[in-house]
C-alpha cells in the first residue's frame, strides 16, 4: 500500500538557519502520526512544506501519491490543515465560517448545510452558530477549526498542536475524535510537545533541532529505549543527583515530585546492585521502573538535554 | 479538473465574507457615506475660486467726495472689504506685514488731479503677493472702471475681446469642484479599502489557512474587489444626490454614461489599491502608500490646478495617474454632455490600466508564506 506522505531528505534553511534538516519520514494510511519534539525543533516548518505553504530549499515530498510543488493545488482539495494559531474569522460567526470554508472547499449546494449541522453537532458546537468566532473560548476555538478542516472529509490532516492552550478534558475529547476519524479512513499528522498526547499516536516521529532522532511506535521506541529507568527516594535527595551528575552511565536525572527519575544507560557486564552500592552512603531506596515516552523523548533529544529536563 | 462552478463559488464566497467584515466594521462602514458627505458639504461650499472679500485697509489722504466714492466703489466689487484705516503707505504696509490685511489702498492727496490730467494712475493698491490666487484676484482690480459722480454699471467699457463662458456662465466653482471631488472621494476610498484588503488576512492571522485552500489567486483577487464596486457605486449615488440637490450640478445627458465611467474608474483604483496591498507588510504601510498616490492624484491631476497649465514634465507623471483620466472624461460627460465615444481614449486608458494591475496583483501574489 502506497504511504500517504513520503518525504526524503526535505531541507529547509531561513538564511543560514537550518530549520529541518534531511528529514525522511514515511506515513502509511489510517495512522495518527505523532510529531513530537521541542519547541523550535522544526515541527511546523516541515508541517508548512507538506502542505504547500513552504518552498523546500532541498529534498522531495509527495502526498498521497502526488509530488509537491507540481500537485499542491490537487493535493489541497484533499488535505485538511489545521494552524497553530486559531485563523478563523474572528468577526464572522461560527456558522458564517464554516460557510465560508466549505465554500472554498468545493462543498456546496445541497450537501453544504447538512454537512455543516452534522459536523456543528459532532463538535458540540451548535449551540454557537450565532456567536462570533473570536468570542469562542480556547477550547471551542480549536473545535471549530478542526471541524472546518474536516469540512470536505480530507484523506489526510495535517494538525499543528491542535490541543495547545485546552484543558485536559476537551484535549481527551479531541483526540476521540480523532481517532474516530482514523478508523473512518482518514490518515492524520499531528504535532505535539505533550507526552501523553504522543503516547496516543500509532506512530511517532521526534524532532530535535531539525533532525529526526528517532522513530517508531511508542511500544517500540520504549523498547529499543537502551537505558533503564530508575526511582530514587531518599533523605537527600539534592545530594544524590549531584553524585549522580558525575556518573559517566547517568544519562539524565529529573526531580518527579519527592523522588529523583534516573536513566540509566543499560549494559549488560553490570551487576543488579550496581546503582544501590553507588549510592550506599545516602540511604536511598531504589526500584526500576517502566520506561515512558518522555524518557525515549529526554534520551531522544539528549543534547539540548538542559533546555527539556529543567 | 477546473470546475467554473466551484470557481464561482469561491468567488462568491470570498465576496460574502468581505461584505460581513464591511458591516462589523463600524468604521469603515461609516467611512462608506460619511466621507463622501463630509467632503461634498466641506469642499464643495469652501473651494472657491472666486476670490471675495479679502480684508484691506485704506489710507486716505485726500478725503473728500472723490475720495470716498472710489473706496465705496471698490468695496462695492466684494473683492475688497476695508476693514482698517490708517494715514500714512507705510502704516498699510505694516498691517499687510502683520497679517491683520491682505490689501491696503494709498490715496493720494493729488488723486483728484491725476484723475482728470488722465496721464498717471489715482491711486494705489498694495498687495500681499505671497497668496498668489489672491494677488491676481486683486491686481484686476487695476482695469477697474471709475466714473466719479456716477455710477459704474451703465458706462462698460467695450472689452477688447470679449469671453463667453461656455456650460458655467455664472462661474460657479461648484460646478468645476464637485466632479473633480466625485473622482479624488473615490480614489481615496478606493485605494484605502482594498490597499488593506490582502494585507489585513496577514495581519489578523487569517491568511496561512486561506493560502492552504485550493482558492486561486485570480479568485481571490476578484472576490475581494467586487464589493467595493458596490461600495464605490453607492459612493457615486450619494455625491451626485448631493451635488445636485445641494450645488445644482446640472447633469447634462443621462446618468447612464455617468455611472459607466465611475465604474470604469472604481475598477482601475481598486486594482492599483489591490496592487499596494500585495507590496506591503503592514496596514500602516498600505495606508502610506494609499496617500503617496492621493497626493500627487489631487495636485496633478487637474483637480486643483488647470492640466494645460502645468509644465510639460509633470503632465506626463498626472497621464499615469487614473484621476487625471477620469477628470477629463467626468467633466466632457458631466457639465458638457460630451458622448462617451468622444471620449474613448480615456476610458481605454483606465480599463487597460484596471487590466493590467488585476493581472500584476494576481501574479504577485504568493500562496506560499515566505
Amino acid at each position: 500500500m502506497n504511504p500517504v506522505i513520503q518525504v526524503t531528505g526535505l531541507t529547509k534553511k531561513f538564511g543560514s538557519f537550518t530549520a529541518v534538516d534531511r528529514l525522511d519520514m514515511t506515513i502509511p494510511k489510517q495512522q495518527v502520526y505523532g510529531f513530537l519534539g521541542p519547541n523550535g525543533s522544526g515541527k511546523t516548518t516541515a508541517i508548512r512544506m507538506m502542505c504547500g505553504l513552504l518552498q523546500p530549499t532541498d529534498g522531495q515530498i509527495e502526498v498521497l501519491g502526488m509530488k509537491i510543488p507540481e500537485k499542491t493545488e490537487q493535493i489541497r482539495l484533499q488535505v485538511g490543515y489545521m494552524t497553530q494559531k486559531f485563523s478563523m474569522y474572528g468577526d464572522l460567526t461560527v456558522l458564517q465560517n464554516m460557510q465560508f470554508m466549505a465554500r472554498i472547499m468545493g462543498v456546496y449546494g445541497r450537501s453544504m448545510n447538512g454537512r455543516i449541522s452534522d459536523l456543528l453537532e459532532r463538535f458540540k458546537l451548535d449551540s454557537f452558530t450565532r456567536r462570533s468566532a473570536g468570542s469562542l473560548s480556547g477550547g471551542q476555538k480549536r473545535r471549530l477549526a478542526l471541524a472546518a478542516a474536516v469540512i470536505h472529509e480530507p484523506k489526510l490532516l495535517l494538525l499543528d498542536e491542535p490541543t495547545s492552550e485546552v484543558d485536559p478534558n476537551t484535549r481527551r475529547e479531541f483526540w476521540d475524535e480523532l481517532f474516530l476519524m482514523c478508523e473512518a479512513g482518514a490518515t492524520i499528522l499531528v504535532t505535539t510537545h505533550l507526552m501523553d498526547e504522543a503516547e496516543r499516536c500509532h506512530q511517532l516521529a521526534i524532532l530535535n533541532e531539525g533532525k529526526k532522532v528517532a522513530d517508531g511506535s511508542p511500544q517500540e521506541l520504549k523498547a529499543n529505549l537502551g537505558a533503564q529507568i530508575f526511582l530514587i527516594n531518599g533523605p537527600d535527595i539534592a545530594a544524590i543527583r549531584e553524585h549522580l551528575r558525575s556518573v559517566p552511565e547517568v544519562l539524565a536525572t529529573a526531580r518527579s515530585g519527592l523522588s529523583l527519575r534516573v536513566i540509566v544507560k543499560t549494559d549488560e557486564a553490570r551487576t543488579e546492585n550496581w546503582l544501590w552500592e553507588k549510592l550506599l552512603r545516602y540511604e536511598a531506596d531504589i526500584s526500576q521502573v517502566a520506561p515512558s515516552i518522555e524518557d525515549v523523548f529526554v534520551i531522544a533529544t539528549q543534547n539540548n538535554i538542559d533546555k527539556v529536563s529543567h | 479538473m477546473y470546475s467554473p462552478v466551484s470557481s464561482i463559488v469561491r468567488i462568491a464566497a470570498v465576496c460574502g465574507k468581505e461584505m460581513i467584515h464591511l458591516v462589523h466594521d463600524r468604521l469603515t462602514f461609516g467611512m462608506v457615506v460619511m466621507i463622501p458627505l463630509f467632503q461634498l458639504i466641506l469642499f464643495g461650499y469652501t473651494i472657491n475660486t472666486d476670490v471675495r472679500n479679502v480684508p484691506a485697509a485704506v489710507a486716505d489722504n485726500l478725503n473728500n467726495s472723490f475720495s470716498r466714492q472710489l473706496i465705496m466703489d471698490l468695496q462695492a466689487t466684494q473683492v475688497l472689504d476695508f476693514v482698517a484705516v490708517t494715514e500714512t503707505p507705510q502704516q498699510l504696509e505694516t498691517l499687510i506685514q502683520r497679517g491683520t490685511v491682505s490689501a491696503g489702498l494709498y490715496i493720494p492727496m493729488d488723486a483728484e488731479q491725476r484723475y482728470y490730467s488722465g496721464e498717471r494712475s489715482i491711486a494705489q493698491l498694495l498687495v500681499d503677493g505671497s497668496d498668489t490666487t489672491l494677488g491676481g484676484a486683486v491686481r484686476q482690480l487695476s482695469r477697474f472702471p471709475f466714473l466719479p459722480g456716477g455710477t459704474i454699471s451703465n458706462m462698460d467699457s467695450v472689452e477688447q475681446i470679449s469671453v463667453r463662458l461656455l456650460y458655467n456662465p455664472e462661474r460657479r466653482a461648484s460646478l468645476f469642484t464637485v466632479p473633480g471631488l466625485l473622482g479624488v472621494i473615490l480614489t481615496m476610498t478606493m485605494i484605502m479599502f482594498t490597499s488593506i484588503a490582502i494585507v489585513r488576512e496577514r495581519e489578523r492571522g487569517n491568511m496561512e489557512l486561506l493560502i492552504a485552500t485550493p482558492i486561486k489567486n485570480l479568485e481571490l483577487m476578484v472576490g475581494k474587489i467586487t464589493p467595493y464596486v458596490g461600495i464605490g457605486l453607492v459612493q457615486v449615488s450619494v455625491i451626485l444626490f448631493l451635488g445636485v440637490m445641494l450645488f445644482d450640478i446640472p447633469v447634462v445627458g443621462s446618468f447612464f454614461p455617468v455611472y459607466t465611467v465611475c465604474l470604469i474608474f472604481i475598477l482601475a483604483n481598486l486594482t492599483l489599491g489591490l496592487m499596494i496591498s500585495t507590496l506591503v507588510r503592514n496596514q500602516l504601510a498600505a495606508m502610506q502608500m494609499s496617500f503617496f498616490i492621493l497626493l500627487p492624484s489631487i495636485l496633478l491631476s487637474g483637480f486643483m490646478f488647470p492640466f494645460v497649465a502645468m509644465p510639460k514634465i509633470a503632465q506626463y507623471i498626472a497621464e499615469i495617474l487614473p484621476l487625471t483620466h477620469f477628470l477629463r472624461v467626468i467633466r466632457g460627460v458631466m457639465l458638457r454632455g460630451e458622448p462617451l465615444t468622444g471620449l474613448v481614449g480615456d476610458l481605454l486608458f483606465l480599463l487597460v490600466f484596471s487590466l493590467i494591475f488585476l493581472v500584476i496583483s494576481t501574479l504577485r501574489f504568493s500562496k506560499r508564506l515566505e
